[in-house]
């Protein structure tokens, strides 16, 4: 199998963006990523799903991305034997997401570096897998005692500092393991999972018009972004296509939502450097748009506004002439804070050369997204595998070169003057018309992918049915399981005081990886 | 430096003053405060804590702590440790990943405390419910004084919440 041939010899999903499918052998599968790896494509996602009841064994999944598009491979795996073959050498990536499937499915990467659980610390004992369909979810397992073996690191004067799960200010909870000497960090360990609250498996069994409500919480700040994904892949089940007005308010949301989120992250970035005006002057434009958002659309983040069939708002043209003249304003405020920005030697001098990440390491670890894209990697799902509207509005993708936290703002600054870009031609091109459709019947057994480019980077969702409009499998992806395990060299060589920065210049999800 | 000034000054005072006296809300911030000072008897510190959210009721905290409700005029801000606090904010189910951590962050926050558990997650296990995985509401797993639903819940629906909270010191729990 050549993965040259992918686009002709496998079926074209139904989907939104150009996705390929098709079931593969053991074989097949490590061939076919290992072109994928060597022609500089990248592993999305992972993941398993459980087909004994129809008498299959198990499978694992795994969603490429190559020159043409998305190709999905589906890896039958025998009930007596689940194994697949390791994919963490080509993508580093696939480690973390390998150890879930293990967690949740019992199948293992034949062959994988690290064999430690990951989603799983005490709440179900070893061999058990939550996502089986033996497993009852309601259930509650007997605890068992989390005893995670760190890697130490040890020499003279290396000393740990262990961080969180509860961390100091108001984020996610996580543990951050510190190997250092003096201030100087020589490793950074994390240990994900605390908000592990089983996502995957409550979508199962639930219809595909419940699901749109869960998915938009997988991770509340791209709440846009999921919904729209998991719309997508509904849509994709159904063969339906809603109709244009709504992809185009679609759009709206999706941009509003990656404007509020750099607004939120520039804010803090100047905070976490002592600035407090940077904090106070960008959360003032940011609550500014959530006021707007609630106004016009119902719900300040925009949340169950996208549904499977269309969106669950409009905009009529007072609304339209609100939202030019917020863009207005926040084109004048930004262009000013900008320009204090740069010019301020101060915070410069904290976000320059800190936490870099070269791009030949990006390329390497499979960095993706905004982070990605402050670091070379020009991948943006709305320029290369644009799904309706962005296929015709050419989006400017925005890049550097220097991946330190400096690259990462200048980054949030591009994208947001493009978003406004984008919006204004939205705005100006909305078509008249319908915005939501009826979905027509899904058959069981089918595959519905979701491919959408959030402001942290590519949202992914892949749906399995089950008979009347079921959800026999869903996984919902994060870019975040590609960009977590970066952070950790990221901070490596930097000062201990500069974590904070590093960490918010990513600003990854952990409800999103946790599941 | 100028330019900072100047924007700080072109900016101007943000925090609402509603314009009629009367007004809803410049009543509930001056309740807030008084009840403040006749409850706590000085400013309020609260440690927030994520049991397990999707994170969009952390993004409402955020804002609170925006220049348009200058909670920290108030006499309430956020603290690093629970040993700093007066009170806890708990967003999300509890995850059974997070319950331990939960108790031992209650545990270390002096007495009298206060726990205001935040969103349709907090007050009921919202959407993910209880499970393998969920312990559900937060006062599965702790004490709670106050529940604030909402998906997330709004900047001034925290304040309120934070406000019965305190109002309800007075009173034997």
């Amino acid at each position: 199998m050549r993965l040259d041939d992918f686009t002709t010899d496998f079926p074209r999903l139904p989907a939104a963006s150009p996705v390929w499918h098709s079931a593969v052998s053991a074989e097949e599968f490590r061939e076919l990523c290992e072109q994928v790896s060597h022609c500089g494509g990248k592993l999305v996602a992972l993941w398993s799903s459980d087909e004994t009841e129809s008498g299959a064994g198990y499978a694992v999944h795994a969603a490429l991305v190559a020159a043409p598009g998305m190709l999905v491979l589906t890896l039958p795996v025998a009930r007596d034997k689940p194994a697949f073959p390791n994919l963490g050498d080509l993508f580093p990536a696939a480690e973390r997401m390998q150890r879930a499937v293990a967690d949740m499915m019992g199948i293992h990467a034949i062959g994988a570096g690290d064999q430690r659980p990951w989603l799983r610390h005490g709440a179900w004992p070893g061999g058990v897998h939550p996502l089986r369909k033996s497993f009852d979810a309601a259930a509650v397992q007997p605890q068992e005692p989390d005893r995670y073996a760190f890697v130490p690191v040890s020499g003279n004067g290396v000393h740990e500092i262990p961080v969180g799960p509860v961390h100091a200010g108001t984020i996610e909870p996580g543990h951050f393991r510190f190997s250092v000497v003096g201030e100087k960090v020589l490793r950074l360990e994390e240990r994900l999972g605390y908000t592990h609250k089983g996502i995957e498996k409550r979508f199962e069994g639930m219809t595909l018009g419940e699901g749109a409500r869960l998915a938009g919480r997988v991770s509340g700040d791209s709440t846009v972004a999921y919904a729209w994904a998991y719309a997508q892949a509904v849509e994709c089940v159904c063969r339906s296509t809603p109709p244009e007005r709504a992809l185009w308010l679609r759009a709206v949301l999706l941009e509003l939502e990656r404007i509020q989120n750099h607004l939120g992250d520039l804010g803090y970035l100047a905070n976490d450097t002592g600035l407090a005006f940077g904090f106070t002057q960008f959360w003032i434009l940011k609550e500014d748009l959530l006021r707007l958002n609630g106004e016009l659309f119902g719900h300040r983040y925009l949340m169950d506004r996208i549904v499977p069939g269309g969106v669950a708002c409009d905009l009529d043209s007072a609304g339209m002439r609100r939202l030019a003249a917020m863009l207005d304003h926040l084109a004048h405020e930004i262009a000013i804070l900008k320009d204090i920005y740069d010019e301020h030697a101060g915070m410069q001098d904290r976000f320059l050369t800190t936490g870099r990440v070269a791009p030949e390491l990006a390329a390497q670890l499979g960095l993706t997204g905004l982070a990605g894209r402050a670091s070379s990697q020009a991948w943006d799902v709305r320029v290369q595998h644009p799904c309706a509207p962005y296929d015709r509005l050419d989006t400017v993708m925005a890049t550097h070169r220097n991946g330190d936290v400096a690259a990462r703002v200048v980054v949030r600054f591009d994208e947001i003057g493009e978003s406004m870009r984008l919006l204004r031609l939205l705005l100006d091109g909305l078509p008249a018309g319908e915005t939501r459709i009826a979905l027509a019947d899904a058959a069981p057994g089918q595959l519905g992918m979701g491919w959408v480019e959030g402001w942290r980077g590519e949202i992914v969702v892949a749906l399995h049915t089950a008979p009347d409009n079921r959800i026999h499998r869903l996984h919902p992806h994060d870019p975040s399981w590609q960009n977590w395990p970066v952070l950790e060299h990221a901070i490596m060589g930097n000062i201990v005081p500069d974590f904070p920065l590093i960490n918010k210049s990513f600003n990854l999800s952990y409800s999103g990886v946790d599941l | 430096m100028d330019q900072i000034i100047k924007q700080i000054l072109r900016t101007g005072i943000k925090t609402e003053t509603p314009p009629a006296p009367d007004d809803a809300l410049r009543g509930q911030v001056r309740e807030i405060n008084a009840q403040i000072l006749r409850h706590v008897g000085r400013a309020l510190a609260i440690r927030h804590v994520d049991a397990g959210s999707c994170n969009g009721c952390e993004l409402e905290i955020h804002s609170l702590n925006n220049a348009y409700y200058n909670i920290e005029g108030l006499g309430i801000h956020f603290v690093a440790s629970p040993r700093h606090a007066d009170m806890l904010l708990v967003t999300g189910p509890v995850s059974r990943h997070m319950e331990t951590a939960l108790l031992r962050t209650f545990d270390a926050t002096p007495d009298p405390k206060l726990v205001v558990a935040l969103g349709d997650c907090g007050c009921d296990g919202g959407i993910f419910g209880e499970s393998y995985a969920s312990c559900g509401r937060v006062a599965n797993v702790i004490p709670v004084d106050v529940a604030v639903p909402g998906c997330p819940p709004s900047p001034t629906a925290i304040l309120q919440g934070i406000l019965t909270a305190v109002s309800q010191r007075s009173a034997p729990r």
